[in-house]
């Protein structure tokens, strides 16, 4: 055992020094490899980085949840030909009171209204999107309370002036100031802060989500924070009208009574049949498809099944490229297997067996693609470091990736080794020994 | 089939302990070679006995089929009949392996054009059968320098096979034909690329290895080597045509 491994040694040292002999061309052999294994490590991590952020952002849209959204009709050619008037469109407060008393399974109905408005302290003034809803909102959406509370019971059965602001208004409006139970005046009205949740993001989700069909309401880039009040007090204060100047046609006036109503269900498998049935009851009452829904479940799914394709297409153009460099590997080989015809007739006669010559030419091989695996990985490693910092995309390198990497670049030295050496091995002594 | 491991310090001197054995027997040895469909007989029926610590000469025309049987001798190929005996074991007839082992062991080859590896320095170059059969690298490395020395060269041992002397390659390839301490050292032409002075030079040394007991074959076309050996096996059209004693 220890004599074998000594010789072990020794082939790799021999094949060390008849590669150092061949500077230039080892590493132009390599290269072939080098970029194969850089490319599936760089790659994996870019894939695995882009699917990591959209499977966060829709789970934080809550896998359980159902989104419906109040969807602006395509505009009846009669309609616009009147021009001025109102249009209405959208979910209304029956669909929510019919989702709550129609439907088993359901652990929670979060309806919502959201509104673009100014908020206002002091003279410091913001735009913000004011969030109608109820008291157990945070049910459905992971909602972090940083200080007091959130919206309760009683504000929403009295109709009280208060909310609840993120950390975004917060930021804005009252910089070093306390902001707890000072008022704010939202569309010249006065609400009392009672309590201060963390910012979210999931804006950039709910956005990304639905950027085919914009609402008006809806325009969540601009906004510096959320502004949660009663649902009821919304209801009072804004009512259901908005009044949008803008364009050649006047005023755009559209009625629209919830913008969104989230379904929880109780479990992941109750998501996709309860889709269907809140579909044909909306189907039942509207009559234009003025909603849509959401479901951030199928999202997630649908983002795994991309990132399978993904990762099949990667794989395959990965595979490709060592390919290449496994045949680029292997032509180098032969090439040196036939230089060195003499060296292996010599090698024969002084008492080589066949099995000595193929492991002298694979274990070269093989270093030679271990070699390269080894700068692949290194420069696969730093490609996504690069990516993630100049092109500020996130990446995620799994060590499952290295070990893939490195395994292919020992099997393609293995595979692309084996007919070089077995061509060494095989060649006739006394023949080689002629040769010139 | 016992492989033979040599001792590092003080190889046996098996030709001088068992002068007089026969150490290679040849019988009937017949080699034929198949062109397209017609059997070409190249050796047709060599029967040859050398004893150990004997030193013959190999002489023939071009043709004669001198080089086949050379390559016999050296194990680098088999007969297509008869029997091939070195040093007590038949191996006519051995898998390519166990040949290569026994070549490795038994047979010190010279060559006319040295066949030293370029990329390997003289130690290395001594070292290659011994690595072949197993030698732990500290003591093959040790024996090789011990060789080299003896040849003269002990104080080029890094140098490699480009900054010597045609000579010079010579006795790194003697070196390296002793180091397994063969049964026999084959020399095919071993002068025959050199100039007089170094071929002299040469023909001295391994004389002198045959003075110390080794048993020496040596191929060659040049009758004033062949007249150094004390049998001169002369082959004509794949027989043995005549032996001469010197």
């Amino acid at each position: 055992m220890s004599v074998s491994l000594f010789r072990l040694k020794r082939t790799f040292t021999l094949g060390l020094k008849s590669l150092w002999m061949h500077r230039l061309r080892s590493t132009l052999t390599t290269l072939g490899i080098v970029f194969g294994v850089s490319s599936v490590i760089a790659m994996l991590a870019i894939g695995e980085g882009a699917s990591k952020h959209a499977r966060e952002q829709i789970e934080r849209l809550g896998s359980r949840n159902i989104i419906i959204k109040s969807v602006a009709p395509p505009e009846d050619p009669e309609n616009t030909s009147t021009g001025q008037g109102m249009r209405q469109y959208g979910l209304t407060y029956a669909d929510a009171e019919r989702f709550r008393n129609s439907v088993a399974e359901v652990e929670v109905i979060v309806p919502v209204r959201r509104l673009t408005q100014r908020a206002w302290y002091r003279t410091r003034k913001i735009t913000a999107e004011v969030i109608g809803t109820v008291p157990w909102y945070p049910e459905m959406a992971p909602i972090h309370l940083e200080m007091g509370r959130f919206l309760s019971g009683t504000d929403a059965s009295y109709r009280q002036a208060v909310c609840v602001v993120d950390t975004g208004v917060v930021e804005e409006l009252f910089r070093f100031d306390d902001a707890l139970n000072q008022d704010i005046k939202v569309a010249g009205d006065f609400y009392r802060i009672v309590g201060i949740v963390s910012s979210q993001n999931a804006n950039a989700a709910a956005a990304s989500v639905n950027a085919d069909t914009p609402a008006p309401q809806d325009r969540g880039g601009a906004n510096a924070g959320r502004i949660y009040i009663p649902l009821t007090t919304a209801k009072d204060r804004f009512g259901e009208i908005s009044v949008q100047f803008g364009g050649g046609s006047g005023p755009n006036v559209e009625k629209v009574e919830l913008q969104e109503i989230v379904v929880k269900v109780a479990r992941d498998e109750s998501v996709l049949p309860m889709k269907e049935i809140l579909e044909t009851l909306l189907k039942r009452f509207h009559a234009k498809t003025d909603y849509q829904i959401v479901v951030p479940l199928e999202l997630l799914r649908e983002a795994e099944r991309t990132k399978m394709i993904f990762n099949i297409v990667l794989g395959s153009i990965a595979a490709i490229s060592l390919l290449v460099g496994g045949i680029g590997i292997m032509n180098i080989m032969l090439a040196t297997v036939s230089e060195r015809t003499r060296e292996i007739g010599i090698r024969r006669a002084l008492g080589a067996r066949k099995k000595d010559i193929i492991t002298q030419f694979l274990s070269e091989t093989l270093l030679l693609t271990l070699a390269g695996g080894v700068l692949g990985i290194l420069l696969g490693l730093a490609i996504p470091l690069l990516v993630t910092r100049f092109g500020h995309m996130p990446t995620v390198i799994k060590s499952g990736s290295l070990i893939l990497a490195f395994g292919i670049s020992a099997g393609v030295g293995l595979t692309f080794g084996i007919y070089p050496a077995y061509r060494a091995a095989n060649m006739d002594p006394i023949e080689s020994l002629r040769h010139e | 089939m016992t492989v033979h491991h040599s001792p590092i310090s003080s190889p046996p001197q098996r030709g001088a302990s068992e002068s007089g054995s026969t150490i290679l027997l040849l019988d009937q040895l017949r080699k034929s070679y198949h062109v397209g469909t017609t059997e070409l007989q190249v050796l047709r029926g060599i029967d040859l006995a050398v004893e150990s610590g004997e030193h013959i000469a190999i002489m023939g025309p071009s043709g004669s089929g001198k080089s086949t049987l050379l390559n016999i001798l050296g194990c680098l190929d088999r007969p297509t009949q008869g029997r091939y005996i070195l040093g007590g074991d038949d191996v006519s007839q051995l898998e390519d392996d166990e040949l290569s082992l026994i070549r490795g062991a038994r047979i010190g080859f010279i060559f006319q054009s040295f066949n030293l590896i370029e990329q390997l320095n003289i130690v290395e170059n001594i070292e290659v059968p011994m690595y072949y059969q197993g030698w732990h690298e500290r003591e093959s490395i040790e024996r090789a320098k011990e060789l080299a020395a003896m040849v003269g060269l002990g104080h080029r041992i890094k140098h490699h096979p480009s900054e010597l002397s045609g000579g010079e390659r010579q006795r790194v390839a003697i070196a390296r034909a002793l180091s397994n301490d063969p049964l026999i050292l084959l020399a095919d032409e071993p002068t025959g690329n050199l100039d007089s002075e170094n071929g002299a030079a040469i023909l001295k040394l391994l004389l002198s290895l045959h003075d110390q007991g080794k048993t020496l074959i040596v191929v060659t076309h040049d009758l004033s080597v062949a007249k150094r050996a004390e049998k001169i096996v002369h082959i004509l059209d794949g027989r043995v045509k005549e032996i001469t004693v010197n």
